[in-house]
């Protein structure tokens, strides 16, 4: 066997001496490893934020929402996590402020219920408006979401009962509306009412697809009756006294929700109870699709990158033949010629590999800096992807390096 | 050391076929210098090519130092021409991005000798040649004569047998040609068989033996 460091060395001044074709053979290998590594990255990326957030919204916590369960109803699933925000439901919603309260009165173990009804409305001060998620909630808010007020206070009872005009501003809505400015007693637009500002959540930042700070608060009462006019919740959060009663705590809302439903059939239940976990769990199976989706794209343009390696060994071959007349003239076996195309094929995909990966991290860091968002790279991907290039650079230099050995040599001798 | 019989060689071009070798019978003995002559068409070549087995023959038998080598595989093949054979063509045929050391290294490298071992092997093939002081310059950094100094080098590095020359001074001046013969002479004086292929008479003379080839037939030898 030549001496492999003798073959490498060819193979690294055939590819320099031909340096704008083998760069531009090796664009395909650094977009696709890229891509893979860049995809792979941000599917990860997503997968945790979104764990993360669930995680973040407090343990013990249990979500009814309206429409069909998960599991018996896939479109309802998409409907709910692609809607974002589970506002999905608002029209079709079948929770009202009656199920809260049989709720409290039928069901044990609960610690707190927090009803909510969101909608995306327009705030409007001065000459500045932007669109965001409302929320009308109840002082339990905070301790079931784990997300409570940093300046000023947070909507009391006596907000609730008299069904004021008060609203309390997600920091991302502040920074819109007002600057630097203290908007606290100040006054917002929001459809065709004025609000007062009474305080600022604390900054909870980007997580998974939706900003926590984009949003404002304003009483379930003031959202129901004055600017909705109806009595239908759009989610009801549920923290329960003990984490291990959870499953049972579930079984007994479901019990008294279609009680109060007066449903019979399970097939017909409207509303869903979802726990965390169950959640989280759900969650990453979508983003596991996703960034397998993501990734599997990704990989098309690694094989398209492959077949362009291919396409210029098979040139190279053709242009070399005499080289591979020579060489077979002075004692190099088939299997020599057939390691040298080999190597250089292989030479030329993995390079194109380390510089992709080069180039992904410096994707996942613009991504990070301006997308707020972060993009994890898993050592995986990387291995995978450099693996992927190193057979590429095989599967597809077979074929040329096959073609190059089996020349006769006189025939490559004669090539002019 | 070579014992050729009833070679013919026949093409096809397309439905016709060729017939560029109709039956040569030929023995060489160690240590001559034999001159194949012959105008251009005559099948000087491919007899030279079936010699040093870069081809084969169409039907025919071809013994090289006793033993038969008509049927060998493509491997076994490769395996004779790497330890047995030198080859020197007209055009030189030097690897064109390898210097002069390295493209003497090369037949040692796919032997499988180590590196300090071919290195050491090929500047000594490179001294014998008068090469010493251009070990390093590529191809295209040579004059004629010199690349095909190379070329000899190379062909010389594995202690062949047998060296096979291609109109080896095809390409070059005269003076430069005689020099290229000079070192053939040299060469065939401390034992190495050489078999030359040539259209030229002074070139021819500076072998001990002739053979003319005519039409595919051995005319006089």
């Amino acid at each position: 066997m030549l001496y492999f460091l003798e073959i490498l060395h060819s193979a690294l001044d055939e590819i320099r001496s031909n340096k704008m074709r083998s760069g531009l053979t090796m664009l395909g290998v650094i977009i696709g490893v890229a891509s893979v590594v860049l995809m792979v990255a941000i599917g990860r990326g997503a997968q945790k934020t979104v764990t993360d957030r669930i995680q973040s919204m407090g343990t013990n916590l249990l979500i009814i929402q309206p429409g069909r369960p998960v599991q018996t109803d896939v479109r309802a699933f998409f409907r709910r996590f692609g809607g974002g925000g589970g506002g999905g439901g608002s029209s079709t919603s079948t929770l009202t402020s009656d199920d809260v309260l049989a709720l409290n009165k039928q069901v044990s173990g609960l610690r707190a219920l927090s009803p909510e009804h969101r909608r995306s409305m327009q705030l409007i001060v001065g000459n500045q408006n932007m669109q965001t998620s409302v929320v009308g909630v109840t002082p339990s808010y905070p301790p079931v979401n784990n997300f409570d007020v940093q300046f000023g206070s947070f909507i009391t009872e006596k907000h609730l009962k008299g069904m004021e005009k008060i609203v309390v501003l997600g920091q991302e809505v502040v920074r819109a509306l007002f600057g630097t400015q203290n908007p606290i007693g100040k006054d917002v637009r929001i459809e065709n009412g004025i609000f007062t500002v009474v305080g600022i959540m604390e900054e909870k930042g980007q997580q998974g697809f939706s900003n926590l700070d984009d949003i404002a608060f304003i009483p379930l009462t003031t959202m129901l009756q004055r600017v909705q006019g109806t009595d239908r919740l759009t989610a009801i959060n549920v923290s329960v006294e003990r984490p291990e009663h959870t499953e049972q705590v579930k079984v007994l809302i479901t019990a008294v929700l279609l009680n109060e439903h007066r449903i019979r059939d399970t097939i017909d239940q409207d509303f869903n109870v979802l726990n965390q976990a169950e959640a989280v769990e759900t969650l990453n199976e979508v983003t596991k699709t996703f960034t397998l989706l993501l990734g599997g794209i990704a990989a098309i343009s690694l094989i398209v990158g492959g077949i362009g390696v291919m396409n210029i060994m098979l040139v190279s071959v053709t242009e070399r033949t005499r080289e591979i007349g020579i060489r077979k003239a002075i004692g190099a076996r088939k299997r020599d010629i057939l390691q040298q195309f080999l190597v250089e094929s292989t030479v030329l995909s993995v390079l194109g590999g380390m510089i992709g990966i080069l180039l992904s991290f410096g994707g996942v860091l613009l991504i990070n800096y301006f997308a707020g968002f972060q993009a994890i790279i898993a050592i995986g991907s990387i291995l995978l992807a450099l693996t992927f290039s190193v057979g590429v650079g095989i599967l597809f230099g077979i074929l040329p390096a096959y073609k190059a050995a089996k020349l006769n040599p006189i025939d490559a001798l004669r090539y002019e | 050391m070579i014992t050729l019989h009833a070679i013919t060689k026949t093409y096809l071009l397309g439905s016709q076929e060729l017939h560029v070798l109709k039956g040569i019978s030929l023995t060489i003995h160690s240590g001559e210098f034999v001159a194949i002559m012959g105008p251009s068409g005559s099948g000087k070549s491919t007899l030279m090519n079936i010699i040093g087995l870069l081809d084969t023959p169409t039907t025919g038998t071809y013994a090289l130092e006793g033993k038969s080598v008509s049927g060998l595989s493509e491997k076994d093949q490769a395996h004779v021409r790497s330890r047995r054979i030198g080859f020197v063509f007209q055009a030189f045929n030097l690897l064109q991005r390898m210097n002069a050391l390295h493209q003497v290294m090369q037949p040692l490298l796919y032997q499988g000798a180590n590196r300090q071992e071919a290195q050491k092997r090929a500047e000594d093939s490179l001294t014998a040649v008068g090469l010493a002081d251009r070990m390093h310059h590529l191809p295209n950094e040579l004059s004629g004569g010199q690349r095909q100094r190379v070329a000899i080098a190379r062909a010389l590095v594995t202690h062949p047998a047998l060296m096979l020359a291609d109109e080896p001074t095809g390409a070059l001046d005269s003076h430069t040609g005689g020099e290229i013969m000079a070192l053939l002479d040299q060469l065939n004086a401390r034992g190495v068989t050489i078999v030359i292929v040539t259209h030229e008479q002074h070139i021819a003379e500076h072998a001990k033996r002739t053979i003319h080839i005519l039409d595919g037939l051995i005319h006089t030898q």
